[in-house]
């Protein structure tokens, strides 16, 4: 594969990444080095919270803009806290709750994506996570981040994410096709009765 | 045997593994997270696999040792170890976890014994498979 990212002055995206499994600790920590981010990866909610300094314990200020993080990614089932439940605490923090927050779970359950997307995540991934959709989120990401140094506003990012991959994938939802941003090559028989990302609009539109 | 030999020889044992069913299509995802400063990343992923399994293994043979069976507890480290098969594309063990699953929600134990039998005997040629798979991998990597 080799390094075909990180160009002289592209942004470096700090991204935390939260699982139970040490085999999906690994892999996606793998699939976000390759995307060109710096990865913090912890084994549950709690210590992402104290990560975040959202524990109660820690003061936030200094420390935390050190370790500034531009995207979350959790896994949904996990023993303690749910990436649910870390989801809410996030998005009910007036300090934390502007960072995007993806969900990942091997479980295509329709009112547990629609759950998380009403509480704010980004988005929902399926497991096994693959390099297509985490390209997509940076890249998604990067937009947001790019747009605001240069002072322009960034309208409703969320918006934009699910623009981007609705105005292809608006029959994904009805007609059971990957990732519109995955390659032909890839073809997944696996995802012949699940989508591999909701986007909202397709979502409603099939009701 | 010559390097042209060696290569040829690892295509058609990973060809094997494929045609055979052993792997899935994520296998060849992590195959392309590697490159020359992540030689071995597929290797080091599996072997944390292994690990992750034999606990959950171990646990869930305990479990299935009680009376009566706590099915829920079963469910939930079947759920585990699922998901770790699946992110390495281990498709035949996956397909037995998901067997045991079925007979957890039928709250059938005998089929979840049988099940879990049968699961051990696939992971356990899973296991045998790659490790022999992997040590060619390292030998042909040697003649570079």
């Amino acid at each position: 594969m080799g390094s075909d990212c990180c160009s002289s002055g592209a942004q470096e995206l700090h991204v935390l990444a939260v699982d139970d499994s040490l085999v999906d600790r690994k892999v996606i920590e793998r699939l976000l080095k390759i995307s060109c981010c710096k990865v913090t990866a912890v084994e549950s909610g709690s210590m992402a919270l104290q990560y975040l300094g959202l524990d109660g314990e820690t003061s936030n200020a200094v420390g935390f803009d050190a370790l500034k993080v531009n995207l979350i990614v959790t896994d949904y089932s996990m023993p303690g806290m749910t990436g649910f439940e870390l989801l809410k605490k996030i998005k009910e923090s007036s300090k934390l709750k502007e960072i995007p927050v993806v969900v990942m779970s091997s479980e295509n359950i329709l009112t547990r994506i629609d759950r998380c997307l009403e509480e704010g995540a980004e988005d929902f991934l399926l497991k096994p996570v693959k390099l297509a959709d985490v390209k997509r989120l940076t890249d998604f990401v990067l937009k947001g981040t790019v747009s605001k140094k240069n002072g322009s506003d960034v309208k409703n990012p969320k918006r934009k994410l699910l623009d981007d991959s609705s105005s292809s994938s608006a029959d994904s939802a009805l007609s059971s096709q990957s990732s519109p941003l995955s390659s032909d090559s890839e073809s997944s028989p696996r995802l012949s009765s699940t989508h591999r990302c909701i986007s909202k609009r397709a979502r409603f539109s099939s009701t | 045997m010559d390097r042209n030999q060696m290569n040829r020889q690892l295509a058609n044992m990973r060809k094997a593994l494929f045609d055979q069913g052993y792997l899935d299509e994520q296998f060849v995802q992590l195959e392309e997270l590697q490159d020359d400063a992540n030689p071995n990343f597929v290797e080091e992923v599996v072997t944390l696999f292994y690990r992750d399994s034999a606990r959950l293994i171990q646990t869930m043979d305990q479990t299935l040792e009680r009376n009566p069976l706590d099915f829920a507890k079963l469910d939930n480290n079947m759920h585990q170890f699922t998901g770790s098969c699946s992110s390495i594309g281990a498709k035949k063990v996956k397909h037995e976890c998901s067997q045991f699953r079925e007979y957890c929600r039928q709250r059938n134990g005998e089929g979840c014994r049988r099940t879990f039998q049968q699961m051990k005997k696939e992971y356990a040629i899973l296991k045998k498979k790659l490790e022999v798979y992997f040590q060619y991998v390292r030998q042909v990597a040697l003649l570079k």
